[in-house]
């Protein structure tokens, strides 16, 4: 994985260098053979110098100029097969849109693109698309490295952000009224895609959310320098203009349980969005001592309840010197990234595998890199060590081989026995992944759930309860924003089929 | 945004609260708790326990000591002012059921909560001994209240300027030598007081619920700041609690915890002191 190379230019500088690119390329007036495409050079995406950048909290990427984009979208050779579709969890017509782009229609390209998915301009930012759509591209194989292959998701933002710009964004139509009333539990990705399908069709629908703001990991797990969360706003407002009710400070198993909804509420239907919601810890000495935190804890504080504005929050956030982060998901690197932002000395991750096995997305690594994160791999904590107030001030750890590939596909690590040494640290953010929300399920007799929580559908996302269905990370397990989507999608389908056969 | 319906000062710096809140209030059972906030931007979420509530008229109430910034602020608003951000009820019920003889102590402001497990305590056919500790007279609260439903009220002061000059802790000792010795005590309080209870009633092996009020986030399981040490187990206070043994619970280690952003607060603090002090020169120079 190379990460050279990233942010050598400026924004103006690439704008310009495109321009420059596109004229060239266009003067010759001729169609372009996928000879002339492939050697078109990929398209770097501009960003904030990282020197600037982790003194703010605003957006790293800047978004391609109309002539990067364009340039990027005349990559695409449009190969029959279009294997990108079949990496794209929801099946998206993607040489369809990049095709669109590359004739300047941006309005057929975002159409042909929300035909299938709710959020692009939240997708072509967070998803990784490295290992979905891109990962298959035919130009990355012809060029022989993936990093090469056509841009999908940036280009995805694009038409998204100039969507949004232009205030081309419109309100779906929604049906006459039937009369009929849908609870959604949960706003994050999932359940936003339920409540836009299923409000699309005339049933009344609420959102109930726990928070005191609608967007779920979308808004307390997602930092701002990687998702905006005015972006998140203007998708909820949309739904709200669909006349979409939320409901905040409201938690299903709590506040009512999920079978009153139903018994006594009105609901037809009702969907189980819930996500991933507890955090793991590793379960070792010293986890409990001031100064470690879940990455929700530490990254809700700073995104939700803006703690890293310190000069107008009131939620507190802990004051670091020297911070280690465990794990080497993107939530990890969102972890690592906000330490920096709030003034931390030195960061480090701490991963038990190889970067080559980090699941975040190649971008954030990269990011995490040139803010001047450290990366330890191989390495693992063992315990953490406090001192007489209770607070963490060391952590031991171990170092770690790669062995055989465990059931993940990913190769196993496995310790090196005597290899531990201590490092000092007064704060460690656990971010090594989340369980499920046991909270509907602690509350609701006869929801079926595996062993680890997650919730137990059917083929059309309907849980062991009538009428109950389920989808996003309560059913999956922590997965990403456009897994979730397409669950979603595939409940609002049975929840609008089911209430369709029904006066 | 829930409206505040009646606001009463109880002590120094304790008040009561009744706040609109109806499904809240058919909702909740004893031992439960809400998290509210002042504002949706920047403002803290702080979880507070419900000390009764009035189905009939949709309304909780609430009763909060002025001691961080968010209580601070609580305490300066007034009848028809809203609470931005209230939800719950959160937490596990208290199980309640007859247990024989059932000791309730409740140490300052851990009186509130406490108000509703005796009340639910006594419905269920206990004998009920109500203890009630403060530092003095002025800081008992809800006295009238609990005297109304317990078998026996004894009430201790740190100062002795009103009942018994002992900390709580004295009667309970003396309440686990009697025979029969009590079948369950729940201690609410300053997780001291909360500390010195558990081990009161070990030696005499009276079960003892501890309820724990920790630093929290989201109150749903989702951030994990609440989580507590439990017999070498890690529970969070939020999904798990907020009711433990508390003769396993690690109390050392809460404490510390709970102490985790005090330089933060302290700043906080002081910015607020500085800018009450401004407005009170301002005034008088007018």
């Amino acid at each position: 994985m190379s990460t050279e190379g990233h942010v050598q230019h400026t924004p103006e500088e690439l704008a310009d260098l495109a321009k420059k690119q596109l004229a060239s390329l266009l003067s010759k007036n001729e169609p372009l053979k996928p000879k002339d495409r492939l050697a078109i050079p990929p398209q770097e995406m501009p960003a904030q110098a990282p020197k600037a950048r982790i003194g703010n909290m605003s957006e790293v990427a800047l978004g391609y100029s109309a002539e990067q984009a364009k340039l990027e979208s005349l990559r695409c050779i449009q190969c029959k097969n279009a294997p990108c579709i079949e990496g794209c969890p929801v099946i998206i017509d993607i040489p369809g849109f990049v095709k669109a782009i590359a004739e300047d229609d941006y309005q057929k390209a975002i159409d042909i693109i929300k035909r299938n998915s709710l959020l692009p301009a939240v997708c072509g930012r967070v998803c990784p698309q490295e290992t979905q759509c891109q990962e298959k591209c035919t130009v990355g194989k012809s060029l022989k490295d993936a990093e090469k292959s056509v841009s999908i998701g940036r280009l995805e933002r694009f038409v998204a952000d100039w969507e949004r710009e232009n205030g081309k964004m419109k309100t779906p139509e929604v049906k006459p009224d039937t009369g009929k009333k849908v609870a959604v539990i949960g706003s994050g990705p999932a359940s936003l895609v339920v409540a836009a399908d299923v409000r699309r069709e005339g049933h009344a629908v609420t959102i109930f959310e726990a928070f005191h703001k609608p967007g779920g990991v979308m808004i307390y797990g997602i930092p701002e320098f990687r998702l905006p969360k005015k972006i998140v706003q203007m998708e909820i407002d949309t739904l709200t203009a669909m006349g979409v009710e939320i409901k905040t400070n409201f938690v299903i198993g709590r506040t009512r349980k999920l079978r009153d909804l139903i018994d006594k509420d009105g609901f037809r239907a009702v969907f189980v969005g819930t996500g991933a919601g507890l955090p793991k810890f590793m379960n070792i000495e010293g986890e409990n001592l001031v100064g470690v935190f879940s990455a929700n804890e530490y990254l809700t504080r700073s995104n939700l309840m803006k703690a890293y504005d310190k000069e107008r929050a009131h939620t507190p956030i802990y004051a670091s010197k020297k911070v280690a982060v465990l794990g080497g998901g993107n939530v990890a690197m969102d972890s690592a990234r906000t330490a920096v932002r709030l003034g931390a000395e030195e960061v480090h991750i701490i991963y038990r595998r190889t970067e080559k096995e980090m699941p975040a997305r190649i971008e954030e690594i990269a990011h995490a890199k040139e803010e001047g994160v450290i990366f330890h791999i191989l390495e693992n904590a063992k315990r953490f060590i406090g001192n007489e107030y209770g607070c963490v001030t060391q952590v031991e750890c171990l170092r770690y081989e790669l062995g055989e590939p465990d059931s993940s596909g990913r190769r196993r690590p496995v310790e090196i026995k005597g290899s531990e040494f201590i490092m000092d640290f007064d704060t460690v953010i656990v971010a090594i992944g989340n369980d499920s929300n046991p909270l509907i399920k602690q509350t609701t007799n006869g929801l079926n759930t595996t062993k680890w929580g997650n919730i137990i559908v059917d083929e059309t996302q309907k849980t062991s309860i009538d009428r109950v269905f389920a989808g996003g990370d309560i059913v999956l397990g922590a997965a990403t924003v456009i897994l979730a989507m397409g669950e979603g999608r595939r409940a609002a389908k049975s929840i609008n089929e089911l209430l369709a056969n029904e006066k | 945004m829930n409206k505040i319906l009646s606001r009463r000062q109880l002590s120094e710096n304790v008040y009561m609260m009744q706040v609109e809140a109806p499904l809240i209030s058919s909702e909740r059972r004893p031992g439960q708790f809400i998290i509210l906030s002042l504002s949706d931007d920047y403002a803290e979420r702080i979880p507070l326990t419900i000390a009764d509530a009035d189905p009939a008229k949709g309304s909780i109430t609430i009763i909060f000591q002025a001691v961080g910034k968010t209580t601070k602020d609580l305490s300066r608003l007034n009848v028809g002012d809203s609470i931005a951000n209230l939800v719950g009820p959160l937490g596990n019920p208290t199980h309640i059921e007859k247990f024989g003889t059932v000791v309730c102590v409740g140490g300052g402001i851990g009186v509130a909560p406490m108000h509703p497990i005796a009340q639910g305590m006594k419905k269920a056919g206990n004998k009920l001994i109500v203890i009630i500790g403060a530092r003095s007279k002025d800081l008992v609260i809800l006295e009238d209240e609990m005297r109304a439903i317990a078998d026996e009220l004894i009430i201790c002061t740190d100062d002795g300027s009103y009942g018994r000059k002992a900390l709580v802790t004295e009667p309970l000792k003396e309440l686990c030598e009697r025979n029969p010795k009590p079948d369950l005590a729940v201690a609410i309080g300053p997780p001291i007081m909360m500390k010195f209870c558990a081990s009161t009633t070990r030696p005499y092996n009276v079960h003892t619920l501890v309820s724990l009020n920790t630093i929290m986030v989201d109150g749903t399981g989702m951030c994990g700041g609440c989580r507590v040490t439990v017999g070498k187990e890690t529970k969070f206070v939020c999904v798990d609690g907020p009711e433990f043994d508390g003769h396993l619970v690690d109390f050392d280690n809460m404490m510390k915890r709970l102490n985790s952003y005090k330089m933060q607060e302290k700043h906080i603090d002081e910015k607020e002191c500085k800018l009450d002090s401004e407005i009170e020169k301002a005034r008088t120079h007018q």
